[in-house]
């Protein structure tokens, strides 16, 4: 393999955010035909920085890009399709309203005499690469109506169809289901014989030795080292990407599960369009136990934990805490009550951004004393507020550079554990969790796992929601699968074997 | 020294913008002064612009009748940018201040003609009071409609513009009309009047005008009521999750920003006009907009916005006499700041501001409302 030169080669990239972030520090990267190479490296190390470069998105200070050993300048995306460089987005570029065929062709569309759209040859085209790859996509579905994993492939036919030869994909298994994730890397070991190559941007251990070629590590904008997955292991691949050992197992003694906590029976709800999501789910939480819900995403997750927390009233059923209905009462009159409640969203929910880290760290109890007090007690005291956020980040390490700082200016695991810290305080009953680690990296995950196994032993009931499979597998003590609205299935920890639990996410067992 | 720097720093990361605008707005205009110079009797003339810039400085600050003329047309204005601005920091866009200031003015005028002969402590006080109470039932309907039914701000506010002109017109012309007078209107205000503090006309209303700003200041920046309309205003998810009630801080917000635009009517009517009689301008309820947009929202910004605008105003008819500039021309400039304002890109690529671009919430308040953004009033 070493005659030809590489596919793709980049030397001495070099990038410097105008904030003073060195995002990519003299990176050097190269790229061979049929080839699975693995960008590995915690958010922030400057992975998406260097795909951005290659895509045309952003413009390096310095360093070279060759492609076949010649050199290019990339100024734009339309200059990388050109080059052959092909980009899937962790956040799919689609027009959901729009067919298959339609959004494939975008911006290459086959026209006859006239200008008119020429679909049935565009469809005939991607019917024919679609079984090159080995899709089953009917190229005239609409896009909307295709599952997050189909979406994703006909971002990979729409490269291929640019004629891609170097595939870029940004975290592409974030959004699938285990057995979606052996799909896509199935496609991509045929799109490998098939000679191309493939860039693989992830921070999923894993992931990364079943599938690269050879895995680069990048920390802090630098590649601090290269490996191919033979020789090496999981441990020392986390402890390259966070630069100090990290456990990847939770270590964690058994549970010692009390009184039941939390009651749910024949609970119903809605989702935003009116559809009914939540239907008739029955489970408990006792204290000092953790309940892992799998499931795919829009199972209804979202939908029953807005129930339990306040956010979303259920048209029907009870959520009863330490044997009181509180399905009718207040998020206030619920936080009084000792539940707490990390949302999956915590730009939406959890923060408000233009706020200081202090004003966060006191969002729920704003109203409180000490926070607030003085006349008719609506005095804010900001005096406890900064040693209240003081403390808090102390203990929670959370890396600001000041309370006074606005959330916007921090990272995403800083900002995550801003909602942590908030919500993980120590006179808790129920403690519910939707993805607290989406999109965080090892370092991040470690620390806020432990926390929760922190609370566990404390003898909080904990719910915890995670789209990520091992996620729910590792921390729970008791794993719950949850499949269109409905509980389908209950595993204690040691019987909650992978497969077992994805079969059931995925088919929802007998009672799909 | 360095905490000094430090401070001016940040003050011009937050007035740079609207400083510039209103120096590019002044250049613009000066353009069309020289332009229009043309087809007068001045004849085209560059140095134009200089002379009537110098003639409205002159008339808005260059003696004590000017200062107090910029003071008495400002203190409404005050009142009624901060009622904007209130709106805007709960994420909503009051329109209808030109109402409410139309109905505090009608209800302070109806007390204080009533207690017309009673002592001023006892006249004036209840007529500001009934002003105040009068904008707030007014500001309470669009508040209470997108609160229960989620119908828009906008939308009810310009019709309730409408319907406080005719309702007021009929209720001056059949309920409350003065004998005595051959045009209908209220009788005067008499004793109820805002006492002179200084010079011809320099009112009450003045100082109570700047006490509200702290006022408000205070209730945004420190108490638990502030900071609920701060954050529906800036994430209503989050307020909900936080365990606020965004549709009640609504309904709230936009009473509390019709009190204020009725207190503006009140010391409008108090402090300088004396009695109602339809078709008294309320241009206030319009320029509000603007000062709180060129304010940020901002109590102490608006104050100066206000003083702003009020010295075009005080200085305009000077400018006229001396140098035959039209006193239109301020609304040519008062419409260039807020153009410049919203396309702020302008002002960055002429003075090369390389301030880090704050985000305007105001006017995204104005422009987003109107694309589905999330209303408090979602189904719960």
């Amino acid at each position: 393999m070493s005659e030809a030169p590489p596919v793709l080669e980049m030397r001495g990239v070099t990038k410097r955010f105008p904030t003073g972030t060195l995002a990519n520090d003299a990176i050097d990267l190269d790229l061979r035909r049929g080839e699975i190479h693995a960008l590995l490296g915690e958010n922030g190390a400057g992975k998406s920085t260097l795909m951005n470069i290659l895509y045309g998105l952003v413009t390096p200070d310095a360093g070279q890009i060759l492609i076949d050993g010649q050199p290019v300048t990339i100024r734009d995306p339309a200059d990388a399709i050109a080059r052959g460089i092909g980009m899937v987005h962790q956040h799919f570029m689609l027009v959901p309203v729009l067919s298959v065929a339609e959004n494939v062709v975008l911006g290459q569309e086959i026209v006859r005499a006239g200008q008119v759209l020429d679909l049935g040859e565009a469809a005939n085209r991607i019917r024919l690469l679609a079984k090159k790859l080995g899709f089953d996509i009917d190229p005239s579905t609409r896009v909307d109506q295709l599952s997050v994993g189909q979406q994703q492939r006909v971002e990979i036919l729409k490269a291929i169809y640019r004629n891609a030869r170097i595939l870029v994909l940004d975290e592409p298994t974030a959004v699938l289901t285990p057995q979606e994730t052996r799909e896509i890397f199935e496609v991509l070991r045929r799109l490998r014989a098939e000679g191309a190559s493939v860039i693989f941007i992830s921070h999923k251990l894993d992931e990364v030795l079943e599938i690269a070629d050879r895995i680069t590590v990048i920390r802090r904008g630098r590649v601090v080292g290269s490996r191919t997955p033979a020789n090496c292991t999981e441990g020392e691949l986390a402890e390259l990407m966070v630069g100090r050992a990290v456990s990847l197992r939770v270590e964690r003694g058994r549970s010692h599960p009390g009184a039941v906590v939390l009651e749910v029976s024949g609970l119903r709800a809605k989702d935003d369009r009116g559809q009914e999501a939540v239907r008739g789910l029955e489970l408990t939480a006792r204290a000092g136990e953790i309940v892992g819900i799998a499931g795919v995403a829009g199972n209804g997750q979202g939908e029953l934990v807005e129930s339990l927390i306040g956010l979303r009233r259920p048209t029907a059923g009870s959520v009863r805490v330490a044997g009181r209905d509180i399905s009718r009462t207040s998020v206030d009159e619920r936080r009084d009550r000792g539940i707490a409640f990390v949302p999956a969203d915590r730009h939406r929910f959890g923060l408000v951004l233009p706020y200081s880290v202090a004003d966060n760290l006191a969002l729920t109890r704003y109203a409180e004393p000490p926070f607030a007090g003085g006349f008719a007690g609506i005095v804010r005291n900001f005096h406890t507020i900064l040693e209240n956020a003081l403390r808090l980040m102390e203990e929670f390490d959370v890396r600001a550079p000041a309370p006074t700082a606005p959330a916007a200016t921090l990272s995403g695991g800083n900002q995550q554990k801003v909602v942590v810290a908030r919500e993980f305080r120590h006179d808790l009953k129920l403690l519910v969790l939707d993805q607290p680690t989406r999109g965080l990296d090892v370092g991040s995950i470690e620390f806020i796992h432990k926390q929760v196994i922190a609370r566990r032993d404390e003898g909080v009931a904990i719910l915890l929601v995670s789209a990520e499979l091992d996620e729910v597998l590792d921390l729970s003590d008791r794993v719950l699968v949850m499949f269109r609205g409905l509980v389908v299935g209950t595993f204690p920890a040691e019987e909650a074997q992978r497969e077992k639990v994805g079969l059931l996410m995925a088919t929802g067992g007998s009672r799909a | 020294m360095i905490r000094l720097r430090s401070v001016a720093r940040e003050l011009w990361q937050v007035a740079s913008i609207p400083l510039l605008a209103i120096v590019l707005a002044f250049i613009v205009a000066a353009v069309v002064v020289v332009i229009s110079s043309t087809f007068t009797s001045t004849g085209f003339d560059v140095f134009l612009p200089f002379g009537a810039y110098a003639s409205l400085l002159a008339g808005a600050f260059g003696s004590g009748t000017a200062l107090s003329n910029t003071l008495v047309a400002a203190a409404p204005l005050i009142l009624g940018g901060l009622a904007v601005g209130l709106g805007f920091k709960a994420g909503l866009f009051n329109i209808g201040v030109a109402g409410q200031f139309l109905v505090g003015a009608f209800a302070s005028a109806v007390v204080g003609s009533s207690l017309a002969t009673s002592p001023t402590p006892v006249g004036m006080p209840l007529a500001v009071v009934a002003g105040a109470v009068a904008g707030a039932a007014f500001g309470f309907i669009p508040g209470f409609l997108k609160a229960r039914t989620g119908a828009h701000e906008v939308v009810t506010t310009i019709m309730l513009n409408n319907a406080a002109v005719l309702l007021l017109t009929w209720a001056v012309n059949d309920l409350v009309r003065a004998p005595g007078f051959s045009f209908p209107r209220t009788g005067d205000i008499g004793n109820s009047a805002l006492p002179i503090l200084l010079g011809r006309n320099v009112h009450l209303g003045i100082p109570l005008a700047v006490l509200t700003v702290f006022a408000v200041r205070w209730v945004l920046d420190r108490t638990t009521i502030g900071f609920e309309i701060r954050t529906v205003g800036q994430n209503p998810n989050a307020a909900r999750y936080a365990g606020m009630r965004p549709v009640f801080i609504t309904a709230l917000t936009m009473t509390l920003s019709g009190l204020l635009a009725g207190l503006a009517g009140a010391i409008q009517m108090l402090g300088v006009i004396g009695f109602y009689a339809p078709g008294i301008t309320a241009s206030v309820g319009f320029d509000s907009i603007a000062v709180a947009l060129l304010g940020r929202s901002d109590p102490i910004g608006i104050l100066f916005a206000a003083i702003l605008f009020g010295a075009f105003r005080a200085g305009a008819p000077l400018m006229q006499i001396e140098t035959s500039v039209p006193i239109e021309v301020i609304d040519i400039i008062q419409a260039l700041v807020i153009l410049f304002l919203a396309a702020d890109l302008i002002v960055r690529r002429v003075f090369r501001v390389r301030a880090a671009k704050p985000v305007i919430s105001e006017l995204a308040t104005v422009t987003q409302t109107w694309a589905g953004g999330t209303s408090p009033a979602e189904p719960s």
